[in-house]
C-alpha cells in the first residue's frame, strides 16, 4: 500500500458493492466503437443536401483589405453562397475572454492565415477551388513581431480603441495584459546571496496537433434557428459566441457535441464554428466544414512563445533567497485566452520552492504572429522550462545534486506561494523527485540495434560518439479556472426502474475530447447510485454548462458535479422511501442508508428497502450546478490573491542517448512520478500522464511552428511540423501517488496537465548532462548541439 | 468517372468520382465507411491505413482510380478479416496451403458476410457462423487503454494486425518499426505497445 492510499474501511461504504465504480480501470464506454471505426466524429456527419464549406485565408500577416471581388467565385457551376465580412448580419467580432476577433476580416488583417471570406459548395473542392478565385486586393502595413516592435514608438497599434478591462492597466495598448507579482525584498536578498544565477530562455511556437481536424456540421433549423454538431472544448462558451454574431436569441442555437479527435487546448476559441452556421442560415442547406492539416495550422491557436530571463539568489548552503524574473508571451493578433495565460505564468513562474523575496512581472503581446492561446498547461510550460534549467544552474554553482537542491528547497503543504496563497493541500515536490530518482536506469547505451540508437535507422551511428546523459525536473500547475472565475458544471441525473432494472441516465455538456471523461463519469454515477446501468446522454446546451475540458477540471468539476447531483438523488430515494416505508423498519429513521445494487441498505448491511418499489414508475430527475471553492483575482500591482483551486505536481527523470557529432537525440526513458488525489481510473490517469509526458517531450525536441519571413507561417504540416512517433516516444514509467486534497470529490487532483510541464526540462537537462551545453531554447535541435 | 472494386469482401461501386478524388474521399463520402480518418491527407500520419491488395497503404495518397478491380480492407472489415485468416490458419495445420495470401483472407471473409449483403458489416447473422465482433488488436487495443480519442486508432489497428500478420512475435522494436508511420497525440504510445504485445500473446496462445 503506497502512502496516502485510503485504508481498508471498516463499514460499508456507498458503492462498495457495485462493479465499475471509481478506483477501478473501467473500460471506456465508447471503445468499442472506436475500436470499430463507428465511433461519428465531427468530420464524419453526413446529411442529405449538404454543402461543403471552404475558407480564404489571408496571406499576409498585416494588411488592409482594399477591396474584395466575389463574383468569379459566385459565377462557378456549384458554388451556392460567398460571404465577406459585409454579409455578416449581427455582431462581427468574438473571442473567449475579449471580443476582438472578427468572424471574417473587417478591412483588415492581422495575421498570416486570417479568415477572409467563406464559400459553400456541392463539392469540398469546388469550395476550394472558388475561395481561390475571390480576388482581394490587399496593401501590406508593417508588421509587429516582438515585444521592441510592439512597443517602439509609432508601432503600429493592432487593436486601437480597446475597452477591455485589462486595457487600464497594460502599459502599452499592444500590450494584451501585464501581471507583477512581488513579495518580501529581492534588494536585500540579493545582497546576502553567496551565489547569483542569471540567464535568458527562449521556448518555441508549440501547436497542439491534434489529429481530427476541425470540423462540424451546422444545420438549419424549421424555427430559423441552426443546428451544430461539432468537436469543441466546451458547448455553451461556443454558444454564447454563436448567437450574437447569429443574430439569434441563445435558445436557437443548439450545439451537440460530435465525436472529438483530441483538443489539447486547440478547440477552446471557435474555428470553424461561426462559419459554418452562417453558410447554413444563408443557404437554407446544412453545411459542412472540415479543415485539412494545412489549414488546421491556421485555423486554432497555439501555444504562445516565450522569452524569458531569471534571476536566481541562493546561499552557499543551498537555500533560495530570491527569484526575479520577466516573462513576455507573444499573444499573436488577438487575445484569446492570453489573460489568463499571463496569470498562470506569472503565479507559477517559480516553480513548486518556497522563496520568500520574489519580484515577478509576465505579459502577453499583440502582435502580427498567429494568435495564441490554450494549449496544455497554459503559461506554466513555458515557466517550468526556465526555472528548472535555473535549479540546475545554481546547483552546479553550489557543487550541489540538482535533485538534493531542489528537495531543500521544495514546498509542501502549507508553503506560501509568491501571490501569498498558503497551499493547503499535500505537495509532496521532494517525494515525487526521490520516487524518479529512486527507479532502476535503464540498461547502458551501445546496443548493437541501430534502432535503439539516435538517428534509429537512419542508421548514422553504430555507437560512436554517443553520449548518455540523465536530467530531473518537477513542476507546478493549477487545477481549474482561477482568478475569480465563476467556475461551474452542471450535471442532470434521472434515475427510473427499466424492466425491473434500475437505471441511472447522466446528461451533462462535458465535451469529451478523448482524457476518458466519460468513463468516470459512469464510475461516479455507479459508486453514487449503486446502480450497475448507467447511460450518458449525448452531450448538448440543452442541459446547463459544464465549463470547459481544459484546465485539468473535467473530473474534478463534471464528475464533481455529477456526484452532488447523485447525492441530491439518493437523498430523494430515501425521503421517498421514508415517506411510503418509514414505518416498516427502524433503519428508515436512525440508520445511515447506502443505494447498493438496487436496494436501500443500512450502513450494517442490512436491506430495508428496493428502489423498484421506491420508484414504482416515478422518476427522480435532478439538474444541479456545481462550484469548487471561490478564487481572488491578483491584485494589478502585488498579485497577490488566493488565485487557485488547487495545484497539480508531477516529476520527471530523462535518459537520453547523444550523438554529439551529428546532434540527434534518442530519449532513453521519460519515468514520471505524479500526485493525483485519488485515481477514479487507474488507467486512464497512467493514459494521461504519459500523453502529456510525450508532448513535453515534443517541445524539447522537435516541435516547433516557424514564424519568419513577414511573420509567416513556414511549416504548416505534418511533414515539417514533426509530432514524436513511436520510433522517437521511450519506455515511460509511471509512479501514481493519492494523497487526497480534501476540498476535492473524493479528494481529486487534475491530472491532465502537469505531465506536460517539466517533461521538456527533464529531457533538456540531460542534453545538457550529455553535452556540456547551456542550451537556453527549445525545441533543441540538432544545429544547437553541433554548433553549426 | 465510374469506381469498382471490393471493400471488405463487397463488391462496391461509386459514380460521378472526379479524378482528383482519393481512395479515403471515396470511402467516407461516398460509400459510407468513414472509419479510416482524415487526419492528414498527406500521408504523414497513417490514420486513414487501409489493407489495398493486402498492403498497408494511406488511403488519402491512393488516388480512387487506382483503386480500380482491386481488395481494400478497412477498419470497419478488420474483426472479419482477421477471422477469416485465423480460421484459415487454423486449417493450415491440417491441411498444408499458403498462409501469406491475403486475397484469400478476403475471399474468406467474403463468404461470411455475403449471404446478407445489404445489412451492416457488423449484422452478420444470417450468416451460418457467427464471427466474433472484434478481432484480437481491437479487443487488445480496448483493453489496454490504447485508445484515447480514438482518431489514429483505425490506421494503427489495420498496421497492427498487418503486423502480426507476418510476424506473430513481435518484439518491442519490430512493434516500433511497423508503427513509425501513424501518429498518435494522446497516448504516448505506451499503451499502444501494451496493446500489440498483448495480441500478440492471446493470438499465440490461441493457437
Amino acid at each position: 500500500m503506497g502512502p496516502g492510499r485510503t485504508p481498508t474501511p471498516t463499514k460499508p461504504r456507498q458503492g462498495a458493492a457495485t462493479r465499475g465504480t471509481i478506483g477501478e480501470s473501467t473500460p471506456r464506454p465508447d471503445g468499442i466503437l472506436k475500436a470499430t471505426g463507428e465511433f461519428a466524429y465531427s468530420s464524419d456527419l453526413w446529411h442529405e443536401d449538404m454543402l461543403w464549406g471552404c475558407t480564404l485565408r489571408s496571406p499576409y500577416a498585416h494588411a488592409e483589405i482594399r477591396s474584395i471581388d466575389v463574383g468569379e467565385a459566385l459565377a462557378m457551376p456549384g458554388v451556392h453562397t460567398v460571404m465577406t465580412y459585409a454579409d455578416l448580419p449581427a455582431e462581427t467580432h468574438y473571442g473567449l475572454e475579449v471580443r476582438d476577433q472578427p468572424v471574417l476580416a473587417a478591412g483588415r488583417v492581422r495575421y498570416h492565415g486570417e479568415a477572409v471570406a467563406i464559400v459553400a459548395a456541392d463539392h469540398p473542392e469546388t469550395a476550394r477551388r472558388a475561395a481561390a478565385r475571390i480576388k482581394v486586393e490587399y496593401a501590406e502595413l508593417p508588421l509587429v513581431t516582438d515585444e521592441a516592435t510592439a512597443t517602439a514608438p509609432g508601432a503600429p497599434v493592432l487593436h486601437p480603441g480597446r475597452t477591455d478591462r485589462h486595457a487600464a492597466h497594460a502599459p502599452h495598448p499592444n500590450i494584451v495584459h501585464r501581471q507583477p507579482i512581488k513579495r518580501g525584498d529581492v534588494a536585500a536578498a540579493r545582497a546576502r546571496a553567496d551565489v547569483v544565477v542569471r540567464r535568458d530562455y527562449e521556448v518555441g511556437m508549440q501547436d497542439q496537433a491534434f489529429l481530427g481536424p476541425e470540423s462540424g456540421l451546422a444545420v438549419p433549423a424549421e424555427d430559423g434557428g441552426v443546428d451544430l454538431y461539432i468537436a469543441t472544448q466546451w458547448l455553451h462558451v461556443d454558444r454564447d459566441q454563436l448567437a450574437p454574431v447569429l443574430g439569434l436569441p441563445a435558445d436557437k442555437v443548439r450545439l451537440t457535441l460530435s465525436g472529438v479527435g483530441g483538443a489539447f487546448g486547440a478547440r477552446e476559441d471557435l474555428s470553424m464554428q461561426a462559419h459554418a452556421c452562417l453558410l447554413a442560415l444563408r443557404t437554407g442547406r446544412p453545411v459542412k466544414i472540415v479543415y485539412n492539416r494545412y489549414e488546421s495550422f491556421f485555423g486554432h491557436v497555439h501555444r504562445h512563445p516565450a522569452k524569458l530571463a531569471y534571476e536566481h539568489g541562493a546561499t552557499r548552503d543551498g537555500r533560495l533567497l530570491y527569484v526575479q524574473c520577466r516573462i513576455v508571451l507573444d499573444g499573436g493578433a488577438y487575445a484569446s485566452s492570453s489573460p489568463a495565460v499571463v496569470g498562470n505564468a506569472a503565479s507559477l513562474s517559480i516553480g513548486p520552492y518556497t522563496v520568500d523575496n520574489v519580484d515577478i512581472e509576465a505579459l502577453a503581446l499583440y502582435s502580427n504572429n498567429p494568435p495564441c492561446g490554450a494549449m496544455r498547461g497554459f503559461g506554466a510550460v513555458q515557466a517550468c522550462f526556465a526555472y528548472e534549467a535555473q535549479m540546475d544552474a545554481v546547483a552546479a554553482e553550489l557543487g550541489l545534486d540538482p535533485v538534493e537542491f531542489r528537495q531543500r528547497n521544495a514546498m509542501e503543504q502549507g508553503a506560501v506561494m509568491p501571490t501569498g496563497q498558503r497551499v493547503d493541500s499535500p505537495a509532496p515536490v521532494a517525494e515525487l523527485l526521490r520516487r524518479v530518482k529512486a527507479r532502476p536506469m535503464p540498461r547502458p547505451g551501445g546496443s548493437a540495434d541501430v534502432r535503439e540508437l539516435p538517428g534509429g535507422l537512419s542508421n548514422t551511428s553504430h555507437g560512436e560518439g554517443v553520449v548518455r546523459g540523465v536530467g530531473y525536473a518537477v513542476g507546478i500547475k493549477n487545477v481549474g479556472f482561477s482568478e475569480g472565475f465563476d467556475d461551474y458544471s452542471t450535471a442532470r441525473v434521472r434515475l427510473e426502474v427499466l424492466g425491473g432494472e434500475p437505471v441511472a441516465l447522466v446528461h451533462t455538456a462535458m465535451a469529451e475530447v478523448g482524457q476518458g471523461g466519460v468513463t468516470v463519469h459512469t464510475q461516479i454515477a455507479r459508486t453514487e447510485l449503486g446502480v450497475a446501468q448507467v447511460v450518458l446522454h449525448p452531450a448538448d446546451t440543452q442541459v446547463g454548462s459544464a465549463g470547459s475540458t481544459s484546465a485539468s477540471r473535467q473530473t474534478y468539476m463534471t464528475g464533481g458535479a455529477i456526484k452532488h447531483t447523485c447525492e441530491a438523488v439518493r437523498e430523494e430515494v430515501f425521503r421517498r422511501g421514508r415517506e411510503r416505508f418509514g414505518a416498516d423498519h427502524p433503519g428508515w429513521a436512525d440508520a445511515e442508508l447506502l443505494l447498493a445494487g438496487g436496494k436501500v441498505v443500512t450502513e450494517a448491511g442490512e436491506v430495508i428497502g428496493d428502489l423498484a418499489e421506491i420508484l414504482g414508475g416515478d422518476a427522480i430527475d435532478i439538474e444541479k450546478e456545481f462550484r469548487h471553492r471561490p478564487t481572488q483575482p491578483f491584485h494589478p500591482e502585488t498579485g497577490q490573491g488566493f488565485g487557485h483551486v488547487q495545484y497539480s505536481f508531477c516529476a520527471h527523470r530523462a535518459v537520453v542517448d547523444v550523438d554529439t557529432e551529428l546532434g540527434l537525440v534518442k530519449v532513453v526513458e521519460l519515468a514520471a512520478a505524479q500526485d493525483v488525489g485519488k485515481a477514479l481510473n487507474p488507467l486512464s490517469v497512467v493514459g494521461q500522464i504519459q500523453g502529456g509526458t510525450t508532448q513535453g517531450l515534443g517541445l524539447a525536441v522537435m516541435e516547433e511552428i516557424v514564424v519568419s519571413d513577414g511573420a509567416r507561417v513556414r511549416n504548416p504540416s505534418f511533414t515539417d511540423y514533426l509530432i514524436p512517433t513511436i520510433l522517437d516516444t521511450p519506455s515511460i514509467p509511471v509512479e501514481v501517488l493519492e494523497l487526497a486534497d480534501d476540498h476535492a470529490p473524493y479528494g481529486l487532483r487534475g491530472v491532465g496537465e502537469a505531465p506536460t510541464l517539466s517533461s521538456t526540462p527533464a529531457v533538456v537537462a540531460a542534453i545538457r548532462a550529455a553535452t556540456g551545453l547551456r542550451l537556453g531554447r527549445v525545441p533543441v535541435r540538432p544545429e544547437h548541439l553541433t554548433d553549426t | 468517372m465510374r469506381v469498382t472494386f471490393t471493400v471488405n469482401g463487397r463488391p462496391q461501386q461509386a459514380d460521378d468520382v472526379w479524378e482528383g478524388e482519393s481512395l479515403l474521399y471515396v470511402l467516407r463520402e461516398r460509400l459510407g465507411l468513414p472509419g479510416s480518418k482524415n487526419a492528414c491527407e498527406q500521408g504523414e500520419c497513417g490514420s486513414c491505413t487501409v489493407r489495398l491488395d493486402g498492403v498497408p497503404v494511406c488511403a488519402c495518397l491512393v488516388a480512387a482510380g487506382q483503386a480500380e478491380g482491386r481488395e481494400v480492407v478497412t477498419v470497419e472489415g478488420l474483426a472479419q478479416y482477421a477471422d477469416a485468416r485465423s480460421r484459415r490458419t487454423t486449417q493450415d495445420t491440417t491441411a498444408t496451403q499458403d498462409t501469406t495470401d491475403t486475397t484469400d483472407a478476403t475471399t474468406a471473409a467474403d463468404t461470411t458476410t455475403a449471404t446478407d449483403a445489404t445489412t451492416a458489416t457488423d449484422t452478420t447473422a444470417a450468416a451460418t457462423r457467427q464471427p466474433p465482433p472484434l478481432a484480437p488488436v481491437q479487443q487488445a487495443f480496448i483493453d489496454t487503454g490504447a485508445i484515447q480519442c480514438g482518431f489514429c486508432t483505425p490506421g494503427l489497428l489495420i498496421a497492427a494486425d498487418e503486423l502480426l500478420e507476418r510476424t506473430p512475435d513481435p518484439s518491442d522494436a519490430d512493434i516500433r518499426e511497423a508503427l513509425s508511420g501513424n501518429l498518435c497525440r494522446c497516448t504516448g504510445y505506451e499503451k499502444i505497445l501494451d496493446a500489440v504485445r498483448l495480441a500478440a500473446a492471446r493470438t499465440t496462445e490461441a493457437r
